[in-house]
């Protein structure tokens, strides 16, 4: 086995390593806001190792270029995603856990509301 | 050369450059039907890339990688934090929602801000209140409940290297 | 209580690591690595069907969305073609204005401003 694709597995099996902690956090932690924190986190890292591993893998193949293009992609766009959730459920009224100590939104957007 | 053109120029270096990237084929009736289709891209929606005009300066790179660097650095960070959270058996989170306030002004500038501040350890962007500069913060582990404090934490790691690279 | 749910989840995944790392050893490395995400993939069904509120289940297909692509990046060395990223990239695509669509609805405004 030559040396790129045995670095290739160390960034994969890292990548999965990630992916599995933040699929665990997805189950345990108590609100949407604790979970949308974890899982975005964790699994954007994981999957963008795996791509970075695919592409040491693989090297200047198309395989390699596409997963560049792919991790890049996956980079922007998931603290996207997780933003307009998170804007969205509390706009929808959706309760934090009771460990929470402060809710600087919610005042501002009742000032605002009237 | 007007603002539009540009923009419309830079779409479409940018979609045959992916278009490439997709395809690595280099037969002349790929290459076309790459062309044809950035042109049409570029038309129908180029105009929304670039909005303001900006110089070209050779530290605005040097501050990218930099900036680059450093996000990695943070997002390692980041999922370590988290790791230690979800194995620890009583679950350690003191959650809450703060405020910050931030300097820059552009879009895209706040807008790659959320982006990092989401990807660091413990924050999440909930929402941006851009006539009075005020980002909303969701905070897994909460150190401090005041403004300045909150904003010394969180968004002076990222502030300074993007005003350089952003304004 | 708390521990004993803990012990209880602990075993159970180590248990369910070592079958599949070192049991059947005539499968490929790359299938048994395609086995692990499987296996996170049914945390996450979990979640979907669990989830007390709407925003919980979006917030588990979003993570599906991106936990697939790195799915196919894998089989795409298992078995040595390169469209399978394609295939990632189109679904995390969808996914993503899929998301997007669905946060705008709970949110309570109309789709087109």
């Amino acid at each position: 086995m030559p040396n790129n694709q045995i670095v290739g597995y160390i960034f994969i099996c890292l990548g999965i390593l990630f992916d599995f902690f933040g699929v665990l956090g997805l189950v345990r932690l108590p609100d949407v806001y604790n979970r949308l924190q974890a899982a975005t986190k964790c699994v954007t890292f994981g999957s963008a190792g795996i791509l970075i591993g695919v592409f040491i893998y693989s090297g200047f193949t198309p395989t390699g270029f596409k997963s560049i293009l792919c991790a890049i992609f996956v980079l922007l766009t998931s603290p996207v995603s997780a933003h307009a959730i998170a804007r969205a459920a509390h706009r929808a009224r959706i309760k934090l856990a009771d460990e929470t100590i402060i809710d600087k939104y919610e005042e501002d957007k009742e000032l605002k509301e009237g | 050369m007007k603002l539009k053109t540009k923009s419309r120029i830079a779409v479409f270096f940018l979609a045959y450059i992916t278009w490439i990237l997709i395809t690595v084929k280099f037969t002349i009736p790929s290459l076309l039907v790459g062309l044809v289709f950035s042109i049409v891209t570029a038309i129908v929606a180029g105009e929304i890339l670039i909005i303001t005009e900006r110089k070209f300066h050779l530290n605005r790179i040097i501050y990218t990688i930099a900036y680059i660097l450093k996000l990695f650095w943070e997002m390692l960070k980041a999922n370590l934090h988290v790791a230690y959270i979800v194995i620890h058996p009583k679950l350690p989170v003191k959650p809450g929602i703060v405020k910050i306030k931030t300097k820059l002004k552009r879009d895209s500038a706040l807008t790659m801000l959320a982006n990092s501040i989401t990807l660091t350890p413990g924050t999440l962007t909930v929402d941006i209140d851009k006539e009075n500069q005020i980002l909303y913060i969701h905070w897994i582990d909460i150190v401090a409940t005041d403004i300045k404090t909150a904003t010394e934490l969180i968004g002076n790691k990222f502030e300074k290297l993007l005003e350089e690279i952003f304004e | 209580m708390k521990t004993f749910k803990w012990i209880i989840g602990f075993l159970i995944i180590i248990v369910a690591l070592f079958i599949n790392f070192f049991i059947f050893t005539e499968i490929p490395f790359n299938y048994k690595l395609i086995n692990v995400l499987m296996f996170c993939t049914i945390f996450i069904m979990i979640r979907v069907v669990k989830g007390p509120s709407v925003a919980d289940r979006i917030v588990a297909i979003d993570i599906l969305g991106i936990l697939i692509i790195g799915i196919c990046a894998i089989l795409a060395i298992a078995l040595k073609r390169s469209y399978y990223i394609d295939i990632g990239i189109a679904w995390g695509l969808q996914s993503f204005i899929g998301v997007l669509a669905l946060a705008k609805f709970l949110e309570g405004r109309s789709l087109d401003a």
